[in-house]
C-alpha cells in the first residue's frame, strides 16, 4: 500500500502509531477515565472529535498563523474545541460527564492533540489531517475501550455493564488506581510482542 | 490551622497527584529516570504550579465570575499558563542564572503538564478560597515530586535487572507505577 494513500494515513493512528500502545502519548486520561468500558468509549470519542476538529482548522490556517507564535495559537484552537465538546457533554450525557469529571477539559493539555496539529496538521493538507485526527482520534478510542473492557471484566465482571462472572469473583484492585497501570503495563508488553512475531 | 494541615496530607499522600489522581503521567513516566532530573523537574512545577493557582484564581473571581462567562475557563486558563511559563523563563533567566540552569529544560515542558491546569481547575471546583489553594498547590506539588523521586529510585536500579524482552521500557514502568500506587492506597481512609 502507498505510505501517502489517505487510506494508509487513516489507518495509521490504528496500528503502526497508535498513540496509547505505540506512541504512549496521553496517560493521564487513558489510566484515568477506563474503569469501565463505558467510559473509556466517552473518553476516547471526545478525544477523537476534538482531534478531527483541531487538525482540520489548524491545517486550514497553517499559511496565516506566523511561525512564532504557533504554539499558542494552536492551543487556542485546541481549547475551543474542547470548550464546545464540554458543553455538548453537559447538555446531552450529564451522567457521562460527571464521571469524567475533570478530565475533559484537561483534553487541553493532552499531548496527542498538540502533537498530531504539530507533527501532521502543520505540514499536510486539510483532507490528509483530517483523516489523520479522525485516524488517530478512533485508535485512541480503540485503544480506550479495550483497557476499559479488560479493567471492568477483571474488576467487576462485566463488559459495558453487561455481566460476565459474578462480581463476588472480581478483583476490585483492576477498578481502582493501581490496576489501572497494572493493566496498561501487561496490555503494551501483549503488544509489543504482537509486534515484533 | 488544622484545614490547611488537612488539606496538605490528604494532596501528599492519601490523594497523591500522579498515582491516585493520574495527572501529570507524562512527566512521570518520561523525565524520571534519574533522581536528579526528578528534583529539577518537581522543583519546576512547584514553582510554576504555585504561581499559576495564584493567578488563574484571582482572574476568575474578578473576571470570569463578574461578568459570566466561566464557559471561557478552559481557554483562559491555558493561555495564562502558557504565557505565566514564558514569563518566568525570561525572569529567571535574568534574576537568577542558576536556578535558570538548573529549572531551564524543564520549563518549556511544563505548559502540556496536566498537573497545572488540573489543579488550577479543581482548586474552584473545591470552592476553596484563596489561602487554600496555595497551599493545595504547594502540597499537591510536593505530592508530585515525592511521586517522582520515589520512582526514580526504583528505576535506577531497575536499569540494571534482566528483563523479559517485551517488558523492557514502559510496560516495566508502568507495572512498577502500579506497585507504587498500590503502597500509596495503604494511605486512603486517613483524611477524607
Amino acid at each position: 500500500m502507498n505510505k501517502n494513500s489517505n487510506l494508509s494515513v487513516f489507518l495509521n493512528g490504528f496500528f503502526k502509531e497508535n498513540p496509547t500502545f505505540v506512541l504512549i502519548l496521553g496517560m493521564c486520561p487513558t489510566l484515568a477515565t477506563t474503569s469501565s468500558a463505558f467510559n473509556g468509549l466517552g473518553m476516547g470519542l471526545a478525544t477523537a472529535f476534538v482531534l478531527f476538529g483541531s487538525n482540520t482548522v489548524i491545517s486550514l490556517l497553517k499559511n496565516l498563523i506566523p511561525d512564532n507564535v504557533r504554539i499558542p495559537a494552536y492551543v487556542v484552537i485546541i481549547a475551543t474545541f474542547v470548550t464546545v465538546v464540554d458543553m455538548l457533554m453537559q447538555a446531552y450525557v450529564p451522567a457521562l460527564y460527571s464521571s469524567l469529571g475533570i478530565f475533559i477539559p484537561l483534553i487541553v493539555v493532552n499531548c496527542i492533540v498538540l502533537g498530531r496539529a504539530e507533527a501532521f496538521a502543520a505540514k499536510n493538507n486539510v483532507l490528509k489531517s483530517s483523516l489523520d485526527g479522525l485516524g488517530m482520534g478512533l485508535g485512541f478510542t480503540m485503544a480506550l475501550t479495550m483497557l476499559g473492557s479488560i479493567r471492568e471484566l477483571l474488576g467487576t465482571g462485566k463488559i459495558f455493564g453487561m455481566t460476565i462472572y459474578s462480581e463476588r469473583y472480581g478483583m476490585l484492585v483492576f477498578v481502582l488506581a493501581p490496576g489501572a497501570f497494572i493493566a496498561l503495563g501487561y496490555l503494551i508488553a501483549v503488544m509489543n510482542k504482537l509486534k515484533k512475531a | 490551622m488544622m484545614t490547611y494541615i488537612l488539606i496538605f496530607i490528604s494532596a501528599v499522600f492519601v490523594n497523591n497527584i500522579v498515582l491516585s489522581q493520574f495527572l501529570g503521567i507524562c512527566p512521570f513516566l518520561g523525565v524520571s529516570k534519574k533522581i536528579d532530573t526528578a528534583l529539577g523537574m518537581s522543583g519546576a512545577v512547584a514553582f510554576v504550579m504555585t504561581i499559576a493557582t495564584i493567578f488563574t484564581y484571582i482572574v476568575q473571581k474578578t473576571v470570569l465570575e463578574p461578568f459570566n462567562i466561566g464557559f471561557l475557563q478552559t481557554i483562559t486558563y491555558i493561555l495564562i499558563i502558557a504565557a505565566l511559563v514564558q514569563l518566568v523563563e525570561i525572569i529567571l533567566k535574568k534574576v537568577s542564572p542558576a536556578l535558570y540552569q538548573a529549572l531551564g529544560v524543564f520549563l518549556p515542558l511544563i505548559t502540556t503538564n496536566c498537573t497545572i491546569l488540573g489543579v488550577a481547575i479543581l482548586v474552584i471546583q473545591k470552592n476553596m478560597n484563596m489561602l487554600e489553594s496555595v497551599v493545595f498547590a504547594i502540597s499537591t506539588a510536593i505530592g508530585f515530586g515525592l511521586a517522582l523521586v520515589l520512582f526514580a529510585g526504583i528505576r535506577e536500579q531497575l536499569s540494571m535487572t534482566k528483563l523479559p524482552k517485551g517488558m523492557d521500557g514502559t510496560p516495566i514502568s508502568l507495572l512498577t507505577a502500579g506497585l507504587l500506587a498500590l503502597a500509596f492506597m495503604g494511605f486512603s481512609g486517613i483524611v477524607k
